[in-house]
């Protein structure tokens, strides 16, 4: 601080902190803060906000909760929304991860330098291209009379056409495409800076491809991995746009139901209350992912 | 050149479905748009047509969404990017434990999710008495801008050569001399690529615009809502235009990168051009 008024003197210094500060405390920290405090307040008409009826509860979160009956293997509606999105979402990142680690390792290390200039050209462009656009192209190709249906049709492979947008098939096929390349960049970035002679090192003393790629590649890339997932868990489980659109009422999304909470059933507070367990199961994730692959937060806004 | 084995083969094949399972879905779209349909499909073929683009540029909505994206967005620019300067400045003179600390509460909404960013948003402005609409879009918005533009500007700053300030204000050049002649112009790079990075994240947001809106539309905003209700081929239209200039851009990008890295080998300057944080334009496109 003292270096700062030092070189651009007090009336600058204090604009630039006044500055920093409305950004931290204005755009980043009172809304969260103001967010959590609201969701422990009853949904109450106008009139009565601040009134006696105005104490603090835990009903909005309970909400989420309450009605599991585990016994009978019945659970509430809202609840069953939350597993799906958890579940989903972590199927839809493992998956990211299968298929982008071959491609990222041959970008990264075993295809010619031309090459990959051109292929990693055509992985900018559909990753430049919005989220809601590249989710619009799959409800295309996955309509009924769409052309999946008629080239499987076509093929002898299907008798009639599949319903593929009324199952939670749609949702995560969409959300894959949609977040595959988040997933791609991180990887191809980790593997890139991985030492080649190591690898040939190996490969001269006889380890076959699997075993380097289990004892050199894959410890190597942890980080790109990590961040990769991180991206791909948190833009999976907020999603609003894919399920909304590939999706059907069954396969529900946990941001719809927030939405929901918040424009249908104009109950704010429960709707903060969801937002929250939404970014807390999103924390869980990071934190955990952080711990697990042992990276720190430098490390993931590299 | 050694001959093709068995899993060259096989990574190959790989590679190809990859890709054709990344760009067929866009030429899909594209087809899409050209059919005389009613409905937005490649199959049956019911003749080709170019219909479609009439009937997106008489749409009065399409032009509405667009003029408000484009207002956000040239507002997200010039909030963001100052806030974000201010920022790395006041981070980059922080002593070690404050700074760890402030860095984590700075990266934090780029981790966030972009809904919880709009309904934080839209709380906290409501309980001020601030309802949702296009201001509440950019004020959302430049919250996690903010933290994108904040990380280029610091990559930057933590290596300018500190000695040529000293030897400013020790030769009686003013403060705001120092910052006007100095500092501004080195970091002019940063900044005017974090106010072009700013205006496309801003220009395609759709998950913190959904909440601060109110009851404006922007272009994505507009684009969401014919997917959903009122679909025809006209979307499909804006899709093809939008696409276009995602190639052009993405290929425009490409070469200038390319001259750069060139330029800065002969020039032995390689350090200069990891200025910007490479998962952090990965994480900034995720909102």
């Amino acid at each position: 601080m003292v270096q700062l008024y030092h070189r651009y003197g007090a009336l600058l210094a204090t604009l630039l902190i006044a500055a920093t500060a409305i950004w931290v405390l204005m755009m980043v920290v009172l809304p969260y803060l103001v967010m959590a405090e609201y969701s422990f307040h009853p949904n109450l008409p106008m009139t009565q906000q601040g009134g006696p009826n105005d104490v603090y509860t835990l009903s909005n979160y309970a909400s989420l909760f309450s009605g599991i009956d585990l016994l009978n293997g019945e659970l509430p509606d809202d609840f069953r929304v939350f597993l799906r999105t958890i579940w989903g979402s972590t199927l839809v990142t493992f998956i990211s991860l299968v298929v982008c680690y071959p491609v990222a390792w041959h970008l990264a290390k075993a295809a010619k330098p031309e090459q990959v200039g051109l292929l990693i050209l055509l992985l900018i462009i559909p990753f430049w291209i919005n989220e809601i656009l590249r989710t619009f192209a799959w409800y295309i190709i996955l309509a009924y009379n769409g052309p999946l249906n008629s080239a499987l049709l076509g093929m002898g492979l299907l008798d009639k056409p599949y319903r593929w947008l009324s199952g939670s098939g749609g949702v995560l096929i969409g959300m894959t495409y949609a977040f595959i390349l988040f997933m791609m960049f991180p990887l191809i970035n980790a593997i890139e800076t991985l030492d080649i002679s190591q690898v040939e090192a190996a490969r001269d003393l006889g380890a076959p491809e699997w075993q380097i790629h289990r004892r050199i590649v894959i410890p190597h890339a942890k980080p790109g991995i990590a961040v990769g997932s991180i991206m791909v868990f948190v833009l999976a489980a907020s999603s609003y746009i894919v399920p909304a659109v590939l999706g059907s009422p069954g396969t529900r999304w946990f941001t719809e139901t927030i939405y929901i909470w918040f424009f249908e059933g104009q109950d704010w507070p429960r709707g903060s209350a969801y937002a929250f367990i939404l970014l807390g199961l999103c924390v869980v994730f990071i934190l955990s992912v952080m711990r697990i692959f042992r990276v720190g937060l430098t490390d993931i806004a590299k | 050149m050694r001959k093709l084995t068995g899993s060259d083969i096989l990574i190959r094949a790989y590679l190809v479905l990859f890709f054709f399972f990344l760009l067929a879905p866009l030429g899909v779209m594209v087809i899409a748009t050209f059919n005389s349909s009613r409905f937005p499909t490649v199959t049956p073929w019911l003749g080709t047509t170019t219909k479609w683009f009439d009937a997106l540029f008489n749409d009065p909505q399409m032009w509405e969404g667009l003029v408000n994206s484009l207002i956000v967005g040239v507002a997200v620019v010039l909030v963001s990017v100052p806030l974000g300067t201010a920022a790395a400045m006041v981070l980059d003179n922080l002593h070690r434990q404050a700074r760890t600390f402030v860095y984590a509460v700075m990266v934090s909404p780029l981790l966030t999710p972009g809904v919880i960013i709009g309904i934080s948003t839209l709380v906290f402005w409501d309980r001020l008495g601030v309802k949702g609409g296009l201001h509440l879009a950019v004020i959302g918005q430049s919250s996690f801008i903010t933290a994108y533009i904040m990380l280029m500007v610091l990559a930057r700053l933590q290596r300018l050569d500190r000695s040529q300030e000293e030897a400013a204000l020790d030769l009686g050049a003013s403060h705001p001399q120092v910052f006007r002649k100095i500092l501004l112009p080195y970091l002019r790079s940063s900044l005017v690529a974090g106010g072009v990075l700013a205006f496309f994240q801003s220009f395609e947001n759709y998950n913190t615009t959904l909440f601060t809106r109110g009851t404006d539309i922007t272009l994505t905003i507009y684009i969401a809502s014919k997917v959903r209700t009122g679909l025809t081929p006209a979307v499909n239209a804006l899709g093809v235009i939008l696409i276009a200039l995602t190639i052009v851009g993405a290929v425009g990008y490409e070469i200038m990168r390319r001259r750069e890295v060139a330029r800065a080998a002969a020039a032995r300057r390689q350090a200069e051009l990891e200025e910007i944080p490479a998962n952090a334009l990965v994480i900034a496109d995720a909102h």
